[in-house]
């Protein structure tokens, strides 16, 4: 794992490149994104043809090797990197090849070609820029598309002078350009062996998509007689034309560009003559094309991918990045923290656990925090999140577990005993909260005695620089059972879902929900509830998640069936009930929860929408307020709902869109992660702090984001419903 | 066939592609004035023009050596198909190495006759299916000059052209 050093480190280095670019590309993605009508059926249709393709890839193995073979070229389906990096060896070894060139590719870093190829005697040399100015850096790449993104402009010139020394210090980009395109553009045109990836391959005709926007990939393979494709096992598709969804979306979905400069199709081996660059007499059309294709097909670990119920999705990766860009944390860290030895980013995790091994994930699996950010941006729709919990969940049950005497009582479901102790006690932070209001205000003020604080720095790892939550004595739920309904004609019969946070900490919000309801003719019950499962899960217990999901559904299920609606304050257990519990739960139950439980502003917005009349709230004329939604919300697609709520009361609202407060539940508590969560937070403060808004109130959903927004601001944060309680 | 040429040229110019149109008979003419020399180049395909389309009338010199081909600033090739929404040109990838012609020089000029300009990526994609199942044949679909971002900044002309003109041959009236 990275240390708190580490990432503190590489914040400070390669911080501030990585943001500007991954929110570059996001800024791209969503303008390009908001032209093309049919999106959300690109999605589908590129997620089909991946789910089709990885379900039958044996027959189209089969099918791929045939006709490249009766192209002329020749398969070799490698099963680990030493059995590709042999093959490859012989292919130079045959052509008596002194240099390689060769473009961009995720599939040849995992091999670790280039070593393998130097240590006979091969020169290889990238031809990818990115990519050269990390050779001769002598450094990893950060990023699966830009893999030199934590570089700046005066870093790449600082190294071309001192590596170089031109005659002219080299300053601007376009002279950096220039210089590396002339520099490569010699070696290219002098090498026998061209190495490509390639994106996507069809098994009908052996056409490979390359997708670049520099033209290495066309020169690697136009000025080279020997081509050799290292490519994943999974990057196989049936035909040409289902290439159409993903053309449309990988430039987009990484860079946000509608397209990259070139998409080559290439069929090999190719028609191109092999010139030699230096004859001067002999017309181009006269030499022949005498070439020869080589595909390397690597499976590594990916059939047993296939076998994972699991972790098949991530072979339906197209390897764009969206959900690098989106990550607020890699906004952050970058690659070098938040990747292991070749992959980095979100679904990182699922490709090293499946190639690497369980070990390799861990190092950086804790950095997703569950936001859900990159959801939306997948264009093969997979859901990143859940991958990394089930390995999360992996990694535990690899673990011995702690000292007993440390955790009775923090681990209900013995399954989950071997997560570390941090983990379990934020994934039972439950119990914890039950003491807590239990005994308040004497655990309060215990908490933060000194003794305390050290104790839970040096145990639990929680930072004391954060600030704990405040239990109240009197909990929502007994506050409800202590009063009766106030409705007697109700409109609609709600049961308003006591969260953790709500019910123990931000017990006002709670009462402000049911008072609002009220106010609008809805029935509300208040009954005691299991929390959602939100904190185990986010630990990767899986099965203490599942068990807590049980134990809802139990409780709320009558009220389901008495008619009552499900009203959800917390948007993190919103998003557990209609989005995770799928996993966890057996499909009635989930169907019946997820259809039946709305945010709170949700449902406002829909009591308003039929007819309810905001007389009964608390209203404004034109008050200026900043509103900062949930990440979960957001992927929900449900912030609008509170924007249009609280302008209907007459607020004048803007809203953060930065991709996330940095907080996410426990994280930001975590020694290891605080300076990371705070710079994440940095971004939203600055946002708030902006010209017009650094004076607004400010509102936001998420528990969280809330205790966020308190320790970056000035101006303490409300929940949106507490400014409509009458 | 007007909707789908003007949103392709509308899709060229904000990619910084400029356009020229011509007719047959007035294309050598067009050619001359977009070139600049030296000039290299392949004639298009005698399957779709006549003998006129020789470029024996233009700067351009067909079928260089390679290392004229290294020395030149224009290189000349036909462009197979235009796809309407992204502006992107479908090049082949003959044995007349019409490859090195598009890739290797600065500037390139494509000549596309009006009639193959497909109204979007769908409609081009499906054509190439066919296409590759019949023949065998690779394309390039290249979009705007080529260009890199790792340097810092946004520059035109990494590996490939800097700038791409475009010459659309519209039939005779
Ligand atoms: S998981 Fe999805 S978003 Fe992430 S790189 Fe793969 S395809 Fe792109």
């Amino acid at each position: 794992m990275a240390t708190a050093d580490e990432i503190r480190e590489l914040m400070r280095t390669e911080g501030a490149a990585i943001a500007e670019n991954t929110q570059g590309f996001n800024t791209g993605r969503y303008d390009s994104v908001s032209d093309l009508e049919d999106y959300e059926d690109l999605k589908r249709a590129a997620r089909s043809i991946k789910e089709d393709a990885i379900a039958e890839l044996p027959d189209l193995l089969d099918q791929l090797t045939e006709t490249v073979e009766a192209n002329g070229g020749s398969v070799y389906i490698a099963d680990d990197a030493a059995d590709a990096n042999e093959y490859i060896r012989d292919v130079a070894d045959e052509r008596a090849a002194d240099r390689a060139v060769k473009s961009k590719s995720m599939t040849s870093e995992e091999i670790e070609v280039n070593e393998a190829l130097e240590a006979d005697g091969v020169d290889v040399v990238e031809t990818d820029l990115g990519e050269w100015v990390l050779q001769v850096a002598d450094e990893a790449p950060s990023h699966i598309v830009a893999p030199a993104i934590h570089k700046s402009r005066e870093s790449i010139a600082e190294l071309f002078n001192e590596r170089f020394d031109p005659d002219e210090p080299l300053e601007t980009a376009e002279e950096l350009t220039h210089f590396a395109r002339e520099k490569l553009g010699e070696q290219i045109i002098d090498a026998e062996v061209g190495i490509t990836g390639a994106n996507f391959i069809a098994a009908d005709t052996g056409t490979m998509a390359l997708v670049t926007s520099e033209g290495n990939a066309r020169k690697t393979v136009a000025a080279t007689d020997t081509h050799v494709a290292v490519a994943g096992v999974e990057k196989v598709i049936p035909t040409v034309a289902d290439l159409h969804p993903f053309i449309e979306l990988i430039g987009r979905s990484g860079t946000g560009q509608d397209i990259t400069s070139y998409v080559s199709l290439l069929t090999p081996p190719v028609d191109t003559p092999v010139v030699d660059f230096t004859d001067d007499e002999t017309p181009l059309s006269e030499f022949d094309s005498d070439r020869d294709f080589h595909l390397v097909l690597i499976d590594n670990g990916r059939l047993e991918m296939r076998d994972d119920e699991q972790l098949r999705e991530t072979l339906y990766c197209i390897r764009c990045s969206a959900c690098s860009n989106s990550c607020a944390n890699f906004q952050s860290v970058g690659g070098h923290a938040f990747g292991g030895e070749t992959y980095s980013g979100g679904i990182a995790t699922g490709w090293e656990a499946g190639i690497e091994g369980l070990d390799v994930a861990e190092e950086f699996n804790d950095l997703c925090t569950g936001c859900t950010r990159c959801v939306n941006a997948c264009p093969v729709g997979i859901d990143i999140p859940w991958i990394n919990t089930v390995v999360r969940d992996r990694i535990n049950r690899d673990k011995d577990a702690p000292g007993e005497w440390l955790v009775d009582g923090l681990t209900p479901d013995e399954e989950d005993d071997g997560a570390p102790l941090q983990k379990r006690f934020f994934g039972n932070f439950e119990t914890v909260a039950k003491l807590g209001s239990a005994t308040a205000p004497v655990s309060n003020w215990l908490a933060e005695t000194t003794l305390a604080r050290q104790t839970m720095a040096r145990v639990l790892g929680i930072d004391p620089r954060r600030d704990l939550p405040t239990f109240e004595r009197q909990t929502l739920v007994d506050w409800a059972a202590a009063r009766d309904s106030q409705i007697t004609n109700p409109e609609r019969r709600a049961v308003l879902y006591p969260d953790l946070y709500t019910n123990h900490v931000q017990v006002e919000r709670g009462k402000a929900a049911v008072r609002v309801l009220e106010s609008l003719g809805v029935d509300v019950v208040v009954p005691p509830a299991p929390s959602s499962g939100r904190a185990p899960l986010s630990q990767g217990m899986v099965s203490t998640a599942t068990d807590h999901a049980e134990r809802v559904t139990e409780i709320l299920e009558p009220h389901i069936e008495d008619g009552r609606d499900v009203v959800v304050i917390e948007p993190s257990d919103h998003a557990m009930f209609t989005r995770e519990y799928e996993r966890l739960l057996d499909e009635p139950a989930f169907t019946d929860i997820a259809a039946n439980s709305y945010e709170v502003f949700e449902y406002l917005f829909g009591l308003l929408d039929n007819g309810a009349s905001t007389d009964s709230l608390s209203t404004v004329t034109g008050a200026e307020i900043a509103y900062h939604s949930h990440c979960q919300q957001r992927t929900l697609g449900l912030e609008a709902h509170t924007v249009a709520v609280l302008e209907a009361c007459g607020y004048d609202v803007v809203t953060s869109d930065v991709e996330c407060c940095g907080m996410a539940g426990s994280f930001g508590y975590k020694s290891d992660y605080y300076e990371l969560s705070m710079d994440v937070g940095d971004r939203l403060r600055t946002q708030l702090r902006d010209d017009g808004v650094q004076d607004r109130p400010v509102v936001a959903s998420g528990t969280s984001c809330l205790e966020q927004i308190d320790a970056l601001l000035e101006r303490q944060p409300r929940h949106p419903i507490e400014l409509l309680a009458t | 066939m007007e909707s789908k040429r003007a949103s392709f040229e509308g899709a060229l110019e904000a990619l910084g592609v400029t356009v020229a149109s011509t007719t047959e008979s007035e294309l050598e003419a067009a050619v001359t004035e977009a070139v600049t020399e030296p000039a290299v180049g392949v004639p298009p395909d005698e399957a779709v023009a006549d003998e006129a389309f020789s470029l024996t009338e233009t700067p351009v010199t067909v079928d260089p050596t390679p290392v004229a081909l290294r020395e030149a600033t224009t290189g000349v090739t036909e462009a197979e198909l235009g796809i309407g929404d992204y502006g992107s040109l479908v090049l082949s990838m003959t044995d007349q190495a019409s490859e090195l012609v598009s890739l290797f020089v600065e500037r390139h000029v494509a000549i596309l006759y009006e009639e193959d300009i497909q109204p979007d990526m769908d409609a081009a994609v499906a054509e190439l299916d066919e296409r590759f199942n019949e023949t065998g044949e690779s394309a390039i679909i290249a979009t705007g000059p080529s260009a890199t971002a790792d340097m810092g900044a946004l520059v035109k002309g990494a590996h490939g052209p800097k700038e791409v003109h475009v010459i659309i041959v519209e039939e005779e009236a």
